[in-house]
């Protein structure tokens, strides 16, 4: 019987010639990662168990959440990581300047790649499927035992595949494709699950966009979200990638609980209603118009050198609406400069944005853009649930860059196509 | 292990946002999180929670976050199981992973309302709803996942097995 692309990943790197849905597993893992919350509790579990890191190159840590450290007890975590760090010379620990967003960094330096299996103390490391790799987020119990083993214990998840076909229009991204899934399936569609993405649309998308689509797998409940290697992937990680790497292909006759399939022709920019990344709706659906208070346009999910592009196009040459606050942030050091060369942060600024370093910040509420009680904010993050960027009667609406930068300069909920 | 509790009943889609909001994640004394567990849904718990009573949830419960900080703060709070229709995947790993007992029981958690008498058999999955007199059985744990259990987490797991 065939593999999927998960179980072949995992079969691998648990010594096993297959694998079946349901079946428990240890596995070898490629890299683990930490940030500045889940570092900590991590080290503590880790110093327990009283063994040595077992590869010191295999570790990330991304002081990514509350740094530039918020208050003095975010300081403390961030201390915390750094002697770990440096105590155990973990090469791919990053100093801020040189931090981003740990599911931007982590692909865009190459640390993960095809065929890799990563565990991350963060439930966004299914990002990295992207790049044809399996990840999935755990706890700090699961990251304190793999920094000294090396290993974690996994369930063959079953998967689901979803087949993209048509053409991506214009104004679509890779924002609208996921929310418009998650949608369909809803927020525990993928429970315990693997989302395999396949079909002939998945070459109209970018790498941005599948970074993005790969994201948010957890929100519909899955384990992991993953995509083919192809032409786009390969260009992508040649040259960063520095390890050797193996990339899996789906048998012929894998195996599939159930197939979704969408038709990206037929995608319309759309947004996520407070509370649930589940409550989709069509921008162009929205009958009485919702005005804000703030739009984010930045994190984990759309923080890259294209959503900053996409939002620079919409922002050139106009203004945040009056009592509107745009809050931007690249999702890393490379990205900034990038930006800052292309001319997109002078588009911003002089739209009236404000521009920040590379921070989780606002989107897990942290800091950097949180609501008072009533506000409303159009947000490129992952996450709306209740109280998630500030006041629990505060309101996020989860949107691709482009609806966001729209929203930005019309004062309410908008599509690109209205700012003229 | 046998125990016996008042329950405390939210609905679906508990998220980890709701049982530890990220503004206290600068912490993870269980004893300080455990004081912020469910404020901004349910002010009383924190205040009115005693050691033994049970937690009960409806679909997907612990969805969003990796945060262990979530099943901790349940787990400091004195809550020694939670009941739930099913649970978010990494919630259902840390609460494994750190020695809090999680009992998957499907529909039949619609039986179940706030303040009942529940008593439960965390070894047998047997859930016996004493103010109603319903009984409900939960799946038991898969292979070595009970071995984790027994040993009362992941850390004392791996440290056994060495
Ligand atoms: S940007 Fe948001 S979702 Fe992504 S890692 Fe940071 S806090 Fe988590």
């Amino acid at each position: 019987m065939g593999m999927n692309m998960s179980e072949k990943i995992l079969a691998r790197h648990a010594g096993l010639e297959s694998v079946k849905a349901g079946q428990l597993i240890t596995c070898k893992l490629d890299m683990v990662l930490a940030n500045d919350i889940t570092a900590p509790p991590s080290i503590k579990k880790f110093e327990e168990i009283g063994r040595p890191v077992f590869d010191n190159e295999k570790i990330a840590l991304v002081p990514d959440h509350f740094q530039p450290a918020k208050d003095i007890k975010s300081a403390e975590l961030a201390k915390a990581v750094r002697d770990f760090a440096n105590k155990w010379n973990i090469v791919n620990y990053f100093e801020q300047g040189r931090v981003g967003i740990e599911h931007v960094i982590l692909p865009e330096k190459g640390i993960v790649g095809p065929g890799m299996l990563t565990i991350g103390a963060d439930s966004h490391t299914c990002t990295y499927g992207a790049v044809n790799g399996f990840a999935t987020g755990v706890g700090s119990t699961d990251l304190g035992a793999a920094m000294a083993t090396g290993e974690a214990w996994f369930k063959v998840p079953e998967a689901i595949k979803v087949n993209l076909t048509g053409q991506k229009p214009e104004n679509i991204n890779g924002k609208d494709v996921i929310l418009t899934l998650i949608g369909m399936i809803g927020v525990d569609g993928a429970r315990y699950k693997s989302l395999e993405f396949t079909g002939p649309g998945v070459k109209e998308l970018t790498m941005t966009d599948r970074l993005t689509i790969a994201n948010m797998a957890i929100e519909a409940g899955g384990k992991n979200g993953i995509f083919p290697f192809d032409e786009v992937c390969k260009e992508y990680v040649e040259g960063r990638v520095k390890k050797p790497y193996e990339p899996v292909e789906a048998d012929a006759d894998a195996q599939y609980c159930q197939t979704v399939e969408i038709n990206l022709s037929e995608l319309k920019p759309v947004v996520a209603f407070p509370h649930l990344p589940g409550n989709t709706k069509r921008v162009e659906d929205i009958e009485t118009p919702i005005a804000i208070d703030q739009v984010i346009i930045g994190s984990c999910t759309n923080g890259r050198l294209e959503d900053m592009q996409i939002a620079a196009e919409i922002l050139k040459g106009h203004k945040v609406a009056d009592r509107v606050r745009c809050i931007i942030i690249p999702g890393s050091p490379a990205i900034y400069k990038e930006s800052m060369r292309l001319g997109y942060i002078d588009a911003f600024i002089d739209a009236g944005c404000s521009v920040s370093t590379p921070t989780c910040g606002p989107c897990l509420g942290g800091y950097m853009g949180i609501m008072a009680a009533g506000e409303k904010c159009v947000s490129t993050t992952n996450r709306n649930f209740r109280g998630r960027m500030g006041h629990v009667d505060s309101e996020v609406y989860l949107a691709g860059p482009h609806v966001a930068a729209a929203s930005a300069v019309l004062g309410r909920i908008a599509t690109p196509e209205e700012v003229k | 292990m046998k125990l016996e509790g008042k329950v405390w009943r939210y609905g679906d889609n508990i998220d980890t946002d709701v049982i530890i909001p990220a503004r206290y994640l600068n912490s993870f004394d269980p004893k300080e999180l455990a004081s912020h567990c469910m404020v901004d849904i349910d002010e009383s718990f924190s205040q009115n929670v005693k050691a033994g009573d049970i937690m009960v949830g409806g679909k997907n419960f612990g969805c969003g976050s990796s945060r262990e900080h979530a099943p901790v703060a349940i787990k400091a709070s004195g809550v020694p199981v939670v009941i739930a229709a099913n649970f978010a995947r990494i919630f259902y790993r840390n609460g494994i992973n750190i020695g809090l007992p999680l009992l998957e029981i499907g529909d039949d958690v619609e039986k179940i309302s706030a303040d009942d008498q529940l008593r439960v058999d965390t070894a047998t999955g047997v859930i016996e709803n004493v103010t109603t007199g319903d009984v409900f059985h939960a799946n038991p744990l898969p292979g070595f996942i009970q071995d984790i259990a027994k040993a009362g987490g992941l850390i004392n797991y791996i440290k056994e097995k060495k």
